[in-house]
């Protein structure tokens, strides 16, 4: 292991890109962009120095730094990884880069657009980093102020009701989420913000109850969960690209891993107390969602609907009390934020072409843009769970974790696969295929080579975690495992749930 | 020589300060007012002077100085504002000025 | 044991099958990415395209590595007779796993990126890389035009490539890779002409159905990863032979797996996809969709058949035998009336994907797969067949426009001729072999109406395929003055004499008399009782006399005077009028699932959207939004602008605050 405390740069090279942008002449935009795409990148490159140094091996957290921050609050700075935040970590540096390239060509005021996107990655990577609940929340709050303004200032059509509406959906959810963590804060002794103390601290079933609803509140909403959901089709519709790649890669991810790094570990009482509701509206929300989603005329929309079915699994996963739901949902996670953030940077590509997302005014496009067609078709398949790409392991892993459990939850779920291959290529089939009806879209321009340079490590990815998910998995599973266990001792994770026959195998010997 | 009691004190302050209230109400021209809301400022430095006095300590005159200078530095504020505001619109009639509403 | 030792010759399994599986993946990446950019080359005159030439010689490439594998495996069957370990029920020695590396791994459960070798796989393993190849050859001349033809050999490898998968899987999760991937490239080949919207509906519903089936598929799974632990099809399929798996839990996953093959492999009720998937190319459906990928269900009961056999009171297996059957009959029905070639071949084939159930169903799983083989040979000759018609009749598909071809094409009509007779099932072609030993099954396990349905069906098939073949090639030419039928080019004629002559000697693989294929695959798929002696005869009198009155039928009815003039006479409103009108609306099964599950589905999925979720959740939503707008538009008012409202206020408060204070705690002091 180095002694270059990799995580920390990561966390705060881009809020100093940021501070360095803001800088910047404004009369040259070009410098904006580059400068943002360089610091983008030097950030994958110092989080892949995090994954080299880090032990799958190892339990627990890793590769962070602590200090004293605020010494009577008891605040202090802790950052570290396990197993799940380093993937949640890996895959914001590795999102982020794409993002700024598919924003090549934002015109208004591009110096504050990228100062933004990159004070936005600082906060997810702080959010996915944090060990201290105070840090947690200072993260967790300055994630939204850049996605408001993104929204807000380089959105389309109703961007500022979609904004409000992401804010303000947000900001309830959250400050519920810091009356608990106010709350915990003053019941640990001595009183301490930090996660460690915070678990050695006992709480009654009562009170836990309470207050894992005070975080689930904020982490239901950005999940997000039916019925918290509706900001989402209206912020992924109005927000730029970028912005849609991060909501839809890192933002909602920030309110599942939230769940299970801290309403689990925190209360488990609490949490196995409300097991069945959040089941229940996690399958709920994949079934609701992929409904809803085949009637949508907006492709954007389609998507965001799409997400919340997506995410639906994740949370299901989690929540089902086997290790192999946990990390099928975890890697769920990683794999939705490939597919669909690679989604909208196709969808965004198409409005740059013909300024319109409605599926009703395109068509017959494979035929015009093959190339673009089939890259959006591989796409597609990811994200309907196509086995051998990585949708599907994860959707699989968590259906058969949810089975061991709970049998007959699986059912609705796992039709959500059935619904999912109706919208999407339903979909598909409106905007690609059949004859070419309008002329604008006879006239459209195939992929160009920016465009292929930040697809196709998107693609790269959504086939390896499909053929060889195993060096994700190892490093998963371990941390998985504890939660688990957090959520219901009795578990045993080097067993199957509920296997009543011996493995054949074994009687042989 | 017979102190005069502290009531007479407050009683005068107390005097000062509805006048320096009513005033700041019912009159329209902004350095008008101002001058009320000095008469209030003074009113309770009175009262300060006063309290301190029937207490024995220093605390309530060091109030004063405080009121003072925030007084000194609110004169110097409110002024501008008011010069600025007549400079635009030739009257320092506060009724003119009301377009910060709902 | 020097001798067996010889005899393996140390066969290097890990990189045929690598071979096999992972070169027509190759090929199709390298086509997809570069295919466009290849050239041609001229042989005797005709421009031959590299990408075809690459597909041909990579499916070729994987025949000849299946046919290595095959080789060896015989090879250790021999060593294994001279050492005298011979006979069906010694330990299975020719079975060897492949492990490429591990895939998923969570828990207690693991799946590796295995794959099976024994004899089932090899032998289906044959069928598809060699079927594969003529029709990639065939597909040379047949798409020959087409603008995107790099492409559609680019699926037809990657087809391939993952049907081989689907056939090898070591564990049910790679064959659900392969089974998916199938599908996918079904779902690709149908939409090949995508701009035509019939196509892409056709393969966006042949997805969709498939996925239906899927899902039942995956249930089945996570059922028995829940009872036996394992996906890995040896594991499963030991713990249900040993009893580990009850009998009702045995049920249950048998008839999810079923679910998915019902819907793979077009069955009631989940059929209705195959009829319309003929809007692909026909080289295409000759493969994925007669040859190959349809019968990937049947393949897989019979490689489940334990967990099916361990079924309580054989209700699995008694549900896939009916299904098969009555699946074999409705298909037939409809197969009669219609006049769209390529249509009356895919009903056919869902017919006679019927018998293969019948035959899994009843435990006769190596008769399942030798039909599966013959079926193979005959049905892929006769799609060619109708391609080859098509290509010469400028895509005309309608039989009613078609005679007399025989004397134009001779070759096809030669070859089709040879399906022809096959597929009816007179002797000594491939058809009445396996057929044959699918009907006497029925029998001798006493299941009569089974055997009744299915010998009606023969009968049906008979008819129905003699009269494709009278209208099409015998009588008067009555194709269109202004296309010019002519032979197709060699690339497309010689895979149909290779399968012709397949269709002939097909049969001679398992003979009733000496049952080489069933004694081959009886370590896989156990053993069934067949009739034996004059019973045995008899069955065969019986099928062989059904088979040749259809043929007379279709005869008299298409090719004489007096059978047409019956025709015109058939009275409307009469009970047979009827039924030929059901039959030619197809019973109206595509109506009933639209107005049953299509629209309801739509109407309430319009009603999740635009009622509970922009009216009801976000009405609440925007209705807290709207009631803050409305309190603050109440309180707003105070907001004068006017200086001393707001100064009085601020005293009307202070008062308030003060007295408020005096009042609780007294006065000061």
């Amino acid at each position: 292991m180095s002694d270059l405390r990799f995580l920390d740069i990561a966390i705060f090279l881009p809020l100093a890109g940021a501070l360095l942008i803001a800088f910047l002449p404004r009369s040259n935009a070009n410098l904006a962009r580059w400068a943002a795409l360089i610091v983008t990148l030097a950030t994958f490159a110092v989080s892949i120095g995090v994954l080299v140094d880090f032990e799958a091996s190892l339990g627990g957290f890793q590769l962070g730094s602590e200090a004293v921050w605020i010494k009577d609050w008891g605040i202090s700075y802790i950052t570290g990884v396990d197993g799940i935040s380093l993937w949640m970590v890996m895959l914001t540096t590795f999102l982020m880069p794409l993002g700024v390239l598919a924003s090549w060509s934002i015109g208004e005021r591009p110096k504050a657009y990228f100062a933004l996107l990159l004070a936005l990655e600082t906060g997810m990577l702080g959010v996915f980093s944090s060990l201290d609940l105070f840090l947690f929340y200072l993260f967790w709050e300055v994630t939204l102020v850049p996605m408001y303004f993104l929204i807000g200032m380089w959105g389309y059509g109703r961007r500022i009701y979609a904004a409000m509406k992401f804010f303000l959906f947000t900001l309830v959810g959250s400050l519920l989420m810091l009356v608990a963590i106010m709350f915990m804060y003053f019941a640990t002794e001595p009183n301490s913000f930090s996660l460690t103390d915070m678990l050695a601290t006992e709480l009654s079933s009562g009170t836990q109850r309470w207050l894992f609803l005070g975080f689930f509140a904020s982490f239901a909403v950005k999940v997000p969960l039916v019925p918290f959901h509706t900001w989402l089709p209206d912020a992924h519709t109005e927000a730029p690209t970028a912005g849609s790649v991060m909501l839809a890669g890192v933002l909602l991810k920030m309110g599942a891993y939230g769940l299970l790094r801290f309403a689990i570990p925190l209360f488990p009482d609490a949490a196995r107390y409300f097991v069945p509701l959040i089941i229940a509206l996690a399958t709920i929300g994949i079934v609701y969602g992929a409904v809803v989603a085949i009637v949508q005329k907006d492709l954007k929309r389609l998507i965001a609907y799409s997400s919340v079915a997506h995410l639906g699994f994740v949370v299901l996963g989690m929540f089902v009390g086997t290790v192999q739901g946990m990390s099928g949902g975890i890697l769920q996670m990683v794999s939705h934020g490939l597919s669909t953030g690679a989604l909208f940077m196709l969808v965004g590509m198409l409005y740059e072409r013909r300024h319109t997302r409605q599926i009703a005014d395109f068509g017959g496009l494979g035929k015009t843009i093959p190339i673009f067609s089939g890259i959006f078709l591989f796409v597609v398949l990811s994200s309907i769970g196509l086995p051998g790409l990585n949708g599907f392991v994860g959707e699989f892993l968590v259906l058969l974790g949810t089975f061991l459990n709970y049998r007959w939850w699986v059912v609705p779920a796992a039709f959500g696969v059935v619904l999912a291959a109706i919208y999407l290529l339903w979909a598909y089939q409106r905007v690609f295929q059949g004859p070419v009806t309008d002329e604008a879209n006879a006239r459209i321009a195939d992929v160009n080579s920016r465009e292929v340079a930040m697809l196709a490590p998107l693609l790269v990815l959504i086939v390896a975690i499909g053929v060889y998910p195993k060096p994700f998995l190892d490093r998963i599973n371990p941390a998985a495992c504890r939660v688990v266990i957090q959520l219901d001792p009795d578990a045993d994770c080097s067993r199957i749930e509920g296997v009543v026959a011996p493995r054949a195998h074994e009687e042989d010997e | 020589m017979s102190e005069v009691p502290p009531g007479f004190y407050l009683a005068l302050a107390g005097l000062m300060f509805t006048i320096g209230a009513v005033g700041a109400l019912v009159r329209r021209n902004a350095i008008v007012i101002f001058m009320f809301v000095e008469l209030m400022l003074n009113a309770v430095n009175l009262a300060f002077v006063t309290f301190a006095r029937m207490r024995g300590n220093l605390d309530g005159q060091v109030l004063v100085f405080f009121v003072l200078v925030v007084a000194a530095a609110e004169v110097v504020v409110g002024l501008a504002i008011i010069v600025s505001i007549f400079r635009r619109r030739a009257s320092a009639d506060v009724d003119d000025v009301n377009l910060l509403k709902w | 044991m020097d001798l067996s030792a010889s005899l393996i010759p140390g066969p290097d399994y890990m990189g045929l099958t690598a071979t096999i599986i992972l070169w027509p993946l190759g090929t199709a990446l390298f086509l997809l990415l570069f295919g466009k950019r290849l050239s041609t080359f001229k042989v005797g005159g005709r421009e031959i395209p590299w990408a075809g030439v690459i597909a041909v010689l990579t499916l070729l490439r994987s025949f000849v590595a299946a046919v290595a594998m095959f080789v060896d495996i015989v090879g250790v069957e021999l060593a294994e007779g001279a050492v005298g370990h011979g006979g069906a029920n010694v330990e299975n020695a020719r079975t060897f796993t492949v492990h490429m590396f591990d895939w998923m791994q969570v828990g207690g459960f693991a799946v590796g990126a295995d794959f099976l070798i024994d004899q089932l796989s090899v032998v289906l393993a044959l069928v598809v890389t060699g079927v594969g190849t003529l029709i990639a050859l065939y597909s040379i001349g047949y798409m020959h035009h087409d603008p995107r033809f790099h492409r559609y050999f680019a699926y037809l490898s990657l087809f391939a490539s993952a049907m081989l998968m689907l056939i090898f899987g070591d564990n049910l999760l790679v064959t659900f890779v392969g089974w998916e991937g199938v599908g996918l490239c079904s779902y690709l080949l149908i939409g090949f002409w995508f701009e035509r919207p019939a196509a892409a509906t056709a393969a966006k519903k042949a997805f969709i159905v498939n996925r239906i089936g899927d899902f039942s598929f995956l249930l089945g799974m996570f059922l028995l990863v829940a009872a036996v632990g394992s996906l890995k099809i040896e594991d499963i399929n030991a713990a249900a032979s040993g009893g580990q798996i009850s009998g009702g839990i045995a049920t249950i996953a048998a008839l999810l797996l079923f679910g998915g093959a019902v819907g793979k492999s077009a069955q009631i009720p989940l059929y209705v996809w195959l009829p319309d998937a003929m809007e692909g190319p026909t080289p295409a459906s000759a493969l994925i969709h007669a040859a190959t990928m349809v019968t990937a269900g049947v393949y897989m009961v019979a490689r489940m058949g334990p967990v099916f056999l361990a079924s309580e009171g054989d209700l699995a297996l008694t549900v896939v035998a009916w299904v098969g059957a009555l699946t074999a009959l409705w298909a037939a029905l409809i197969a009669c009336t219609e006049y769209d070639i390529k249509r009356v071949l895919a009903y056919s084939t869902v017919s006679q994907l019927g018998y293969m159930f019948l035959a899994n169903g009843l435990g006769a799983f190596s008769g399942g797969i030798f039909h599966l083989i013959t079926h193979a040979f005959f049905k892929a000759l006769m799609f060619m067949g109708a391609g080859s018609v098509m290509h010469a009749l400028a895509n005309e598909t309608d039989m009613r426009k078609m005679g007399g071809l025989r004397k134009v094409m001779p070759i096809t009509g030669a070859t089709f001729l040879l399906g022809w007779l096959a597929i009816s099932g007179i002797v000594p072609f491939a058809g009445f072999w396996s057929k044959d030993a699918i009907l006497a099954a029925a029998w001798e396990q006493g299941e009569y109406a089974l055997w009744g349905i299915g010998l009606f069906t023969a009968l049906l098939t008979a008819y129905y395929m003699s009269r494709l073949y009278l209208r099409v090639f015998e009588g008067p030419l009555k194709h269109d003055p202004d296309v010019h039928p002519h032979e197709s080019p060699w690339t497309m004629w010689v895979p149909l004499a290779v399968l012709g002559g397949l269709s002939v000697v097909g049969g001679a693989i398992n003979l009733p008399w000496d049952l080489r294929l069933e004694h081959f695959l009886t370590p896989v798929l156990g053993e069934f009782e067949v009739p034996h002696g004059a019973t045995a005869w008899i069955l065969a009198g019986v099928a062989l006399c059904v088979a040749v009155s259809g043929i007379a039928l279709a005869r008299f009815l298409f090719l004489t005077q007096r059978g047409a003039e019956l025709r015109a006479r058939l009275v409307t409103g009469s009970w047979l009028d009827k039924l030929l009108t059901a039959s030619r609306n197809k019973f109206k099964v595509d109506e009933v699932y639209e107005a049953t599950i299509q629209r309801p589905g739509h109407r309430f999925a319009m009603f999740s959207a635009y009622k509970v979720d922009a009216k009801g959740i976000d009405g609440v939503v925007n209705g807290a939004g709207a009631l803050v707008a409305w309190l603050s538009d109440g309180v707003r008012r105070l907001q004068s602008g006017y200086v001393r409202n707001y100064a009085a206020l601020f005293l009307l408060g202070v008062v308030v605050l003060l007295s408020a204070l005096i009042l609780r705690v007294g006065p000061l002091g």
